[in-house]
């Protein structure tokens, strides 16, 4: 997985989760939890898509890397087989 | 002769609208289907019917505002339940999906009931995450009916696409129109085609419709003044909306306020065991599995309502009258403002899983203005909690008629002492609003006491 993939992945997993979400106004390194107002259900519903799509198992203790556009599409490409 | 009628859907609702049929005339209706929606000052809800039997007439307009109780359809019913609902055949499909609005039914009253037609709602215990929720949507695949080549079973849209590829005539993929969509369609000149749908079985609905129509923001709901008859009660634009639920979030607290002599309690709750218990589940489980400490504190909340019952129930008519049961009304949060709270029926008998997959539905369903009528009415007590996100304690307002509501604030991680010393704990503020007309800080005290106990032991949750 090259990282522009990666980042395809992250941007659709938060439309899946955040019907309506303005994923490409978002700033790669914005944190995207506060500025979707994603709750702690919205989150777990993005670690799933997310984990779903790419394969890579996200386990909890890693979530609190997946802050931004850019560290989530990082972690993917690091834990991509 | 059954009358369906405007139900209550809770302690603020006086009228509402009837946005949209989703049975004609002739159909057959069983209990508990969804057989109308209805727009209230602050949701849209799926209306269930009481009766089994056939829809006979409709006597309201999409459009009009009725007051609570009004009839809006007759039902005649049935001794026995009509036969077993089947999956529809093709030839049901294009007889359903002919162009026309509300039809009179195709006999005369009370002859046999035309095979059934309507859609099989679908179980929805199949594994599925919501990618491959989405993706079954759009493309009109039903879980139910896949095999899942994920873990323990699961669904994941590379199946779902596979279903989707090898469906026979996936050129020309069956279209369901609800008839207020197909009116709608009509009226805004919107190509149903081109409409992706988000009803039972991917029904096309008048939401659906809007949302497609030219010059229409997207996952907005464009006003429809003007689209259906009575345009003056037609539904709010999205502007108003917002007003109106602030109109019924106020006429509701305000009243709660005037007529409940609050008492307030609070304790702080150590959730080291519970916090441990959650990690090592997680790490075991697939994420869809997960679970988030707020399974853990409604069932904690949901238990002791049941421990303590004076606080499980209603206050009408200057006495208390207990639950049937524990119903657990959850305040979810709107991303557009204002709040809904869901109901999660019996959440003292619910398994932490089941607990935490059926909170997941209610609250997407509740963001997306998809709830039925039984989800939003009943609850016995309520529960707030603010999440990871939110204040450390909430000191909320009773939910009239109910006697007690429970907050929950953020869990953080707090100097705590165990054993006479000092270490670092992850807690949380327990509160407890209840009102003092059905109960005294005694009663409130042993609840917020059974919920604390409860959450040191999660496994027995």
């Amino acid at each position: 997985m090259d990282r522009a993939d990666a980042l395809d992945m992250v941007k659709e997993a938060i439309s899946s989760v955040v019907p309506g979400a303005e994923v490409a106004d978002l700033a790669l390194d914005g944190e995207f939890r506060e500025v979707l107002e994603m709750d702690s259900l919205d989150f777990l519903n993005f670690v799933e898509a997310l984990s779903e799509m790419s394969g890579v198992r996200i386990d909890d203790e890693d979530t609190p890397r997946l802050t931004t556009l850019s560290a989530s599409a990082d972690f993917l490409v690091t834990h991509a087989r | 002769m059954a009358e369906f009628t405007m139900p209550s859907l809770g302690a603020d609702m006086d009228e509402g609208t009837l946005q949209e049929w989703l049975v004609r005339p002739g159909d057959p209706v069983h209990r508990g289907d969804p057989v109308a929606v209805v727009e209230t000052a602050k949701s849209t809800i799926e209306v269930e019917c009481f009766h089994t039997g056939i829809m006979t007439k409709l006597l309201v307009e999409p459009g009009t505002t009725v007051p609570v109780g009004t009839p809006l359809a007759l039902i005649e019913a049935s001794e026995k339940s009509p036969p077993a609902r089947q999956a529809p055949s093709e030839g049901e499909h294009a007889e359903r999906a002919a162009p026309g609005d509300v039809r009179e039914p195709p006999g005369a009253l009370g002859a046999a009931p035309a095979p059934s037609t309507l859609t099989p709602r679908t179980p929805d215990h199949t594994e599925a995450g919501p990618l491959a929720r989405r993706a079954a949507e759009s493309r009109g695949v039903d879980l139910g009916s896949l095999h899942g080549s994920g873990p323990g079973g699961r669904v994941t849209r590379a199946d779902v696409e596979h279903a989707a590829a090898d469906r026979p005539g996936t050129g020309t993929p069956r279209t369901r129109v609800t008839p207020f969509a197909r009116r709608l369609a009509a009226e805004l000149g919107v190509e149903l085609a081109t409409v992706t749908g988000t009803g039972g079985n991917s029904a096309i609905r008048a939401s659906d419709v809007r949302r497609a129509a030219p010059g229409s923001p997207p996952a907005v709901p464009a006003p429809v003044a003007g689209a259906v008859p009575l345009a003056s009660s037609a539904p709010s634009p999205s502007g108003d909306r917002t007003g109106a639920m602030r109109q019924a979030i106020a006429a509701l607290m305000s009243r709660a306020n005037r007529d409940i002599p609050h008492y307030y309690l609070s304790t702080t709750v150590d959730m080291a065991a519970a916090t441990d218990w959650l990690r090592a589940h997680n790490h075991r489980s697939p994420v869809g599995e997960r679970l988030l400490p707020v399974a853990l504190l409604l069932k904690a909340a949901a238990l002791s309502a049941r421990e303590v019952p004076d606080l499980n129930g209603f206050w009408t008519e200057d006495h208390f009258t207990a639950g049937d049961g524990v119903h657990l009304g959850v305040a979810v949060s709107l991303h557009g403002g204002g709040l809904v709270a869901p109901i999660l029926h019996h959440a003292d008998a619910l398994p932490l899983s089941e607990l935490m997959k059926v909170l997941k539905d209610l609250v997407t369903r509740a963001r997306a203005g998809r709830l039925r009528g039984s989800e939003v009415s009943g609850a016995s007590i309520t529960v707030t909690n603010l999440g990871d996100q939110g204040a450390e304690s909430v000191f909320g307002v009773i939910h009239p008629p109910q006697v007690a509501l429970v907050g929950f604030g953020r869990v953080v991680d707090r100097p705590w002492a165990v054993d006479g010393l000092v270490g670092v704990r992850p807690v949380v503020t327990a509160t407890l609003s209840a009102d003092h007309r059905a109960t005294d800080g005694a009663v409130g005290s042993h609840y917020l006491e059974a919920v604390a106990r409860l959450l040191q032991h999660p496994e027995h949750l």
